[in-house]
């Protein structure tokens, strides 16, 4: 910039290292909290300098609240939301965009008005359908035929019923058509008159260009499925299948129990990590992810 | 915004379509229209089947006061949500807007705590903002009863709206950043020339070229604030409602009243003023980018 400003630039960093301490100061306490001991964790004031017993903490939380089952179910569930988003959302779009068909209205629409009905204003009937998933089917099929049809098929406790409700998404069908909609049209013509067909264009152009796209979604999505807290809490009552979000209720230390607060935070930073990490090493796509799909 | 060469078949984009439709189908419409149906009917509370009472359960729901309770702390959750965070991410993306030598860490460490799930980070600020240890309790040291988010319906309130800024403040931010760099460098540079400062280019230049970015994250916050995922989940994790119903926001009303209370013809009635809500915001949001954003 042409100008010296020394004021301005002061306050600027003033202003940065606030925002440090309101944003990332909270990270600090978490830390340091959960690397002190039980009185230190409880003495006033508060003290910011981490100790040494981090990972001892984080030992008896990963114990007390079976963190290694959460883990392990957060994890699937969170890769099979992130693998079927990107899938069908991909397949979607391209339905979307490059067919010419009365349809395509439709399924835009039909896509479009689900982000109308987010999961806390729907989720008993939901929980209805996952806990009964042939229900629509049986109604349907006594309706047309008159006859009783005995199937039903239930979702709770297990990774079907946790992942495949997730898995429908406009924002990432969105995504996909946002970007289809930006390649020439060229390149679609071109490929029709070198003979090939819908299925070959889309696999062998359309996926590799949209590589990029893929990965900020994966990112988003990862961190979207992880985070998520009201369905696995109704999905599952079997301990087998509980979630990290289901874990942070057993880390809670108890009214009038032992303040253990230490092991609590020890306990909320492992369930934190995972997500830190890839939005801190894939920030690129992550934020690349984040704009775009709200465009 | 048609493709020119697009291809022809009815078969193949229904197929292509098909699995998503069949989620959105079972896990959306069909649960929707089961909140629809049971919106207007009740079931007999001695089994048999429900039956159709018109606008009786939306008369119910608005004669309760708990209900318009719920109401009001969700306009104030998410209007103060809205506020600060957006407040926060414009103040700190001007500052690393001015590209100063270092402050390129700071832009990498803002939006770090986006990736905590909201009831997560629930459970660390209510030890961290605890009256009894953690930060305040120097404060409440002091002077006593200062700060008590267990007893006071108001400091709950308080605590579940900071913990909602500190996870979204870095979300504003991003958008926020990107909507300040596309402002022309040649107009900064020329205000910079005609001797403004940069708190006065800021005011006169920066902030109202970003008023469609300012906008649209105004919805979109309001929607987060109404009906979001974190929404639910901060204030079951951090204060549960409570005390005396001060943080009991609109949607964990539904998911209490319809799963502890069974009452899911209350619930349903509830789910469709929020619904309406929603469709409102969705409406604003559409028509503002569909002539913001130009396809090529």
């Amino acid at each position: 910039m042409i100008q010296r400003t020394p004021f301005a630039n002061a306050l600027t960093y003033g202003v940065m290292i606030f925002g440090f301490l309101l944003l990332i100061g909270p990270f600090i306490v978490i830390v340091s909290g959960a690397s002190q001991t039980i009185q230190q964790v409880n003495a006033i004031p508060f003290s910011f300098l981490p100790q040494d017993r981090l990972l001892e903490n984080m030992g008896v939380a990963w114990a007390r609240a079976n963190l290694g089952t959460a883990m392990l179910n957060s994890f699937v569930m969170a890769s099979l939301v992130t693998a079927g988003k990107v899938a069908l959302s991909a397949l979607t779009a391209f339905a979307i965009v490059f067919f010419r068909t009365p349809l395509k209205g439709f399924f835009f629409w039909m896509v479009f008005i689900t982000l109308m009905l987010p999961l806390e204003v729907r989720v008993v009937p939901t929980y209805a359908v996952a806990a009964d998933l042939f229900q629509p089917v049986r109604l349907l099929i006594s309706a047309v035929t008159g006859f009783e049809v005995s199937v039903d098929w239930n979702l709770l406790n297990s990774y079907a019923g946790l992942t495949l409700p997730l898995i429908a998404t406009a924002t990432g069908t969105f995504l996909y058509r946002q970007f289809y909609l930006t390649l020439p049209d060229e390149l679609a013509e071109a490929a029709r008159m070198d003979g090939s067909g819908a299925i070959r264009f889309f696999i062998d152009m359309l996926l590799p260009l949209s590589r990029t796209n893929m990965l900020a979604l994966t990112t988003i999505m990862f961190v979207y499925g992880w985070n998520q807290y009201l369905w696995p809490l109704l999905m599952v009552t079997d301990p087998q299948y509980k979630t990290t979000m289901m874990s942070l209720a057993a880390l809670l230390p108890a009214e009038d129990g032992t303040p253990d607060w230490n092991v609590t935070l020890a306990g909320s930073l492992i369930i934190m990590l995972p997500p830190l990490i890839v939005v801190a090493v894939l920030q690129r796509w992550f934020v690349r992810g984040l704009v775009a799909t709200e465009k | 915004m048609d493709k020119r060469a697009a291809f022809r078949s009815w078969w193949l984009p229904s197929l292509f379509a098909l699995p998503q439709i069949i989620l959105i189908l079972l896990f959306f419409y069909w649960p929707a229209v089961a909140v629809l149906r049971w919106a207007f009917t009740l079931e007999p509370p001695f089994g048999g089947a429900a039956e159709f009472v018109g606008l009786a359960n939306f008369q119910e729901v608005f004669a309760d006061p708990l209900y318009w309770n719920s109401v009001g702390v969700s306009l104030a959750f998410a209007l103060c949500g809205t506020v600060a965070t957006i407040f926060i991410g414009l103040v700190l993306a001007l500052a690393v807007d001015r590209q100063l030598p270092g402050s390129g860490p700071f832009r990498f460490l803002y939006i770090l705590p986006y990736a905590i799930a909201g009831p997560a980070a629930g459970m660390a600020f209510r030890f961290i903002l605890s009256p009894e240890r953690g930060l305040m309790a120097s404060v409440n040291a002091v002077f006593p009863e200062f700060w008590n988010p267990a007893k006071y319906g108001s400091h709950a309130l308080i605590l579940v709206i900071v913990v909602f800024a500190w996870k979204w403040a870095g979300y504003t931010f991003i958008f926020l950043l990107a909507g300040l760099q596309s402002v022309p460098r040649s107009l900064i540079e020329a205000a910079a020339m005609d001797g403004s400062g940069p708190v006065r280019r800021a005011v006169d230049i920066q902030i109202p070229m970003l008023a469609p970015t300012l906008f649209f994250l105004l919805v979109i916050m309001m929607t987060e604030g109404f009906v979001g995922a974190d929404t639910y989940g901060i204030v079951d994790r951090t204060t549960e409602g409570g005390p005396n119903h001060g943080t009991d926001v609109m949607v964990y009303r539904i998911v209490e009243e319809a799963f502890r209370g069974l009452n899911y013809s209350g619930a349903s009635a509830q789910s469709l003023v929020l619904i309406g809500l929603i469709m409102i915001f969705t409406f604003i949001q559409f028509r503002y980018i569909e002539r913001q954003v130009h396809y090529k």
